[in-house]
């Protein structure tokens, strides 16, 4: 009943806001895992404004924002790559690209969405108007850590082969550099902000590598390879997730896999700099955007829990359990609010990052991924 | 557990064991009930099992888990792995969370799904 309250409200809204611009700086889209749609928010109400559906399998979904931040491209499990007019709240366009995908990435020019994929292995890149399939990029490989870099590029990585490889479509067709010996099984990957810096995170060995994207010819630079020597490795329910990769000041801070911790990594010289034991195996680890403050959820069985590290202390100074289930996180453009989806309560709750107190509670049907449109304007996200 | 805690490296041992001890806690709270919760054993597969093998169980980063790919495999050997996981792959002993039985359930759950 409330779903279709909420759909008639967005109905009616529609037909008044069609007398006057939709500014879409501060709206968002959260996603529903379980049934397929995306639910519009409004980051400054705290309020859901619409759900749209008939998005596919969005389990492990992301999605990316075009640079007027009116369009989002979402990456669904299955392959589906939907295009979504936030102003119209419709789907404008949808392709199936490949039978099983994890993610994807749009040039800084915003005219190509890049998607990689688990099967058939490979990253496929579309114009960003029409959805056509404007290159094909097979790499025998499940396929991870897509990401955008300046210049018309995209980086990605290949958790069966251990490679990386830049494709620059800065003259039209793709220009790829392979750099070899990156480390075993990579899982996930993120640029920084500057877009200098791509790091991805290793699964089948101790540490993380890291590339230099100002270098001439990017060489693989070993990061923390002995991280976790002569400690027990706990099992890994879920990988961690590098995309809210975190600047506190001079220093990353990035989630260890199999033990339970996180990483402070100096961002000059990839060294660490200090280690933080953690409530369980971390999944995010994912900075405030001033710095200030490191919030981390769990893997199965911990993810009922979110704790906060002071990143001048590197001390944990807030712990508390959201509900059932807490899977992702998204800050306000400033920081003074952070969205987080807690799947099995079906709700998305807010919070003061402050004073720690919750705000509201959004209803969402299985809610993952929350993305606000800020982003549109961020390199690798 | 212990000495997995004390070789824990600069952890303070009771740091470790509370962290393990916690893990075990909440396992056998959510899971490890005396009677097997079919829908709470579903809930764990599809959404937990599905982080690597996707929500519908058609593969991700582990392989394609569905009852046609799989019927050639007994379902012992299906609850051994689920119990003790691949060593050097990806896929984790789940013995420290679920109980033999559930484990046994899940292997027939994924065998036959529509069974269960």
């Amino acid at each position: 009943m409330k779903h279709l309250l909420l759909g008639l409200a967005a109905a009616l809204m529609m037909t008044t806001a069609q007398a006057e611009p939709t500014a879409t700086g501060d709206l968002g889209l959260v996603i529903e895992r379980a049934n397929g749609s995306v639910l519009l928010v409004d980051q400054s109400d705290r309020a859901a404004l619409a759900r749209i559906e008939g998005l596919g399998d969005l389990s492990h979904a992301s999605l990316v924002y075009s640079p007027d931040e009116r369009f989002a491209y979402v990456f669904g499990r299955d392959g589906g790559l939907t295009k979504v007019d936030i102003v119209t709240r419709q789907i404008v366009n949808r392709v199936v690209q490949a039978g099983n995908a994890i993610g994807g990435a749009i040039s800084d020019d915003g005219r190509l969405v890049a998607v990689s994929n688990y099967e058939p292995g490979g990253v496929r890149v579309f114009d960003a108007d029409t959805l056509e399939m404007v290159a094909d990029i097979p790499t025998g490989s499940k396929t991870i850590g897509l990401v955008d870099a300046p210049g018309r590029r995209f980086v990605f990585t290949m958790w069966d082969t251990g490679e990386t490889w830049i494709a620059d479509f800065a003259s039209g067709d793709p220009e790829i550099t392979k750099i070899p010996d990156m480390g075993k099984n990579p899982y996930d990957a993120l640029i920084t902000a500057n877009g200098r810096t791509y790091i991805t995170g290793l699964f089948g060995e101790d540490g993380l590598t890291a590339l230099d994207l100002w270098a001439d010819t990017p060489e693989p630079i070993r990061v923390l390879p002995n991280y976790g020597r002569g400690q027990e490795e706990m099992p890994v329910y879920k990988m961690p997730h590098l995309e809210g990769w975190a600047l506190t000041g001079s220093e990353f801070v990035l989630p260890a896999v199999g033990h339970p911790q996180v990483l402070w990594i100096d961002a000059g010289t990839l060294t660490e700099t200090g280690r933080t034991q953690t409530h369980g195996q971390p999944v995010f680890a994912m900075a405030r955007p001033d710095g200030r403050q490191v919030w981390v959820n769990f893997a199965h069985p911990l993810n009922d829990t979110i704790q906060v590290i002071d990143s001048v202390s590197k001390q944990i100074i807030h712990e508390f359990k959201p509900g059932p289930a807490v899977l992702h996180m998204e800050f306000t453009p400033r920081g003074h609010e952070v969205w987080i989806s807690v799947r099995d309560a079906n709700k998305v709750m807010v919070y003061d990052t402050h004073t720690f107190e919750k705000l509201r509670e959004i209803e969402a049907d299985s809610p993952s991924g929350i993305f606000f449109t800020a982003r549109a304007h961020r390199t690798g996200l | 557990m212990a000495s997995a805690a004390q070789r824990n490296g600069g952890l303070p041992g009771w740091t470790a064991r509370a962290v393990l001890t916690t893990a075990v806690l909440v396992a056998t709270s959510a899971l490890a009930a005396d009677a097997i919760d079919p829908g709470a054993l579903k809930r764990l597969v599809h959404q937990d099992c599905g982080s690597c093998h996707g929500l519908s169980l058609k593969g991700g980063l582990g392989p394609d888990l569905r009852s046609e790919t799989l019927k050639h495999y007994d379902p012992d050997v299906l609850t051994g792995v689920i119990l003790d996981g691949i060593p050097d792959t990806a896929m984790p002993p789940w013995r420290p969370l679920i109980t033999e039985e559930e484990a046994e359930w899940i292997a027939r759950y994924l065998l036959e799904p529509e069974a269960q």
